[in-house]
């Protein structure tokens, strides 16, 4: 494996071929916030709240910091203006769908983003797609996914799968940063399973 | 639609996994719909998840996962068509086959649908019945183009 030298933040780093800037930075100690980063699961690029600035010959852009590759002599930066009002940008806009999200709300703190600024759409998912990956990736199950598009996409448990799987693993639920996906689920078991989810309810 | 139906499609493409949505387009454009029994089998076949067939069949407007008509009515909605009138022709459209956009009717002989923009802009306002367009259509006009479908 080659070895690559980058500067973050003014910081020399070392990297090795393949790399993408954001795991380049966490072996550095250099926080770049995340959302929809797993270290199981294949990057995803879909928060983009890991924007960063990077300079490549006197060029500077903003780029995903999960899914860049480093390279030789890159030049990053991770808290420019530029980076951070993309990012209170991101954050006004997510909290519009998860206004309670504790994480949410801590990174609005740090980038002054202000929750109200949208009109509330309170539909709980950030649609980052950790559940329906982590299942899909690690768990190889498949029993959440995304349905429709657009404005109106969300998750979705499929009943025959998650009949069987779901009871024993409710791995997904820690990962979730706005909890939507708990709700979701013991909406979709009391809905589905009506017989199933008072017999676990008499359990506890 | 019968298993036989489906298996003779899905047959076609030797179960490769990314032919999905060619089997979901060929079952669509046979049955009009896509029923679940159906969606399991292609699942099983071909070996994709059903979370992921959702996906695709939720995610395009082309597939539809509810029962339709044997005549698919749309009329066109965009720009050209909305300045043309498209509105009132689609309220006398609506009047005259009983229902909404999105639904069927009760003997299965109409659905309907708005569509956008389909590139026809001067034949504006028209309607599209099982993929033939019949452009200037009046309010008026529209009982003369869907007489004609049994």
């Amino acid at each position: 494996m080659k070895e690559i030298l980058l500067q973050i933040d003014g910081k020399e780093v070392k990297a090795t071929e393949g790399m993408t800037v954001l795991e380049a930075a966490r072996s550095a100690d250099i926080f770049i916030p995340t959302l929809c980063y797993h270290e199981k699961l294949k990057p995803y690029g879909g928060c983009r709240i890991c924007t960063v600035e990077v300079e490549v010959r006197g060029w500077t852009r903003p780029v995903a910091a999960c899914l860049y590759p480093v390279e030789q002599d890159l030049k990053v930066r991770t808290r420019s203006e530029k980076v951070d009002r993309i990012r209170k940008m991101i954050l006004e806009l997510l909290l519009a769908h998860a206004p309670y999200s504790i994480e949410l709300q801590n990174l609005a703190q740090e980038y002054g983003a202000d929750k109200d600024r949208f009109e509330k759409e309170s539909s709980f998912c950030i649609l980052c797609g950790l559940c329906v990956r982590y299942c899909a990736e690690v768990k190889k199950k498949h029993a959440v996914g995304f349905v429709k598009s657009g404005a109106k996409r969300e998750i979705s448990f499929i009943p025959e799968i998650s009949s069987k799987e779901c009871w024993n693993c409710k791995e997904c639920f820690p990962l979730c940063g706005t909890s939507y996906l708990q709700a979701a689920f013991v909406l979709a078991e009391s809905l589905a399973f009506s017989s199933a989810s008072s017999k676990n309810a008499t359990e506890k | 639609m019968e298993n036989k139906k489906i298996d003779r499609i899905i047959n076609k493409y030797q179960g490769k996994p990314n032919s999905l949505i060619q089997v979901l387009l060929e079952i669509q454009s046979e049955n009009h719909w896509l029923p679940k029994e159906a969606l399991d089998r292609v699942s099983k076949k071909l070996n994709v998840p059903l979370s992921q067939i959702m996906q695709i069949a939720t995610f395009h407007n082309t597939f539809s996962l509810i029962p339709k008509g044997r005549h698919e009515v749309h009329v066109c909605t965009g720009s050209s068509c909305h300045v043309r009138g498209s509105t009132r022709l689609l309220d006398a459209v609506q009047e005259l086959i009983g229902i909404r956009p999105g639904e069927t009717d009760s003997d299965s002989k109409f659905s309907l649908d708005t569509s956008n923009c389909l590139g026809c802009c001067n034949l504006g306002p028209e309607i599209i019945v099982d993929g033939k367009h019949h452009g200037k259509v009046t309010p008026a006009k529209a009982e003369d183009v869907l007489k004609n479908y049994e």
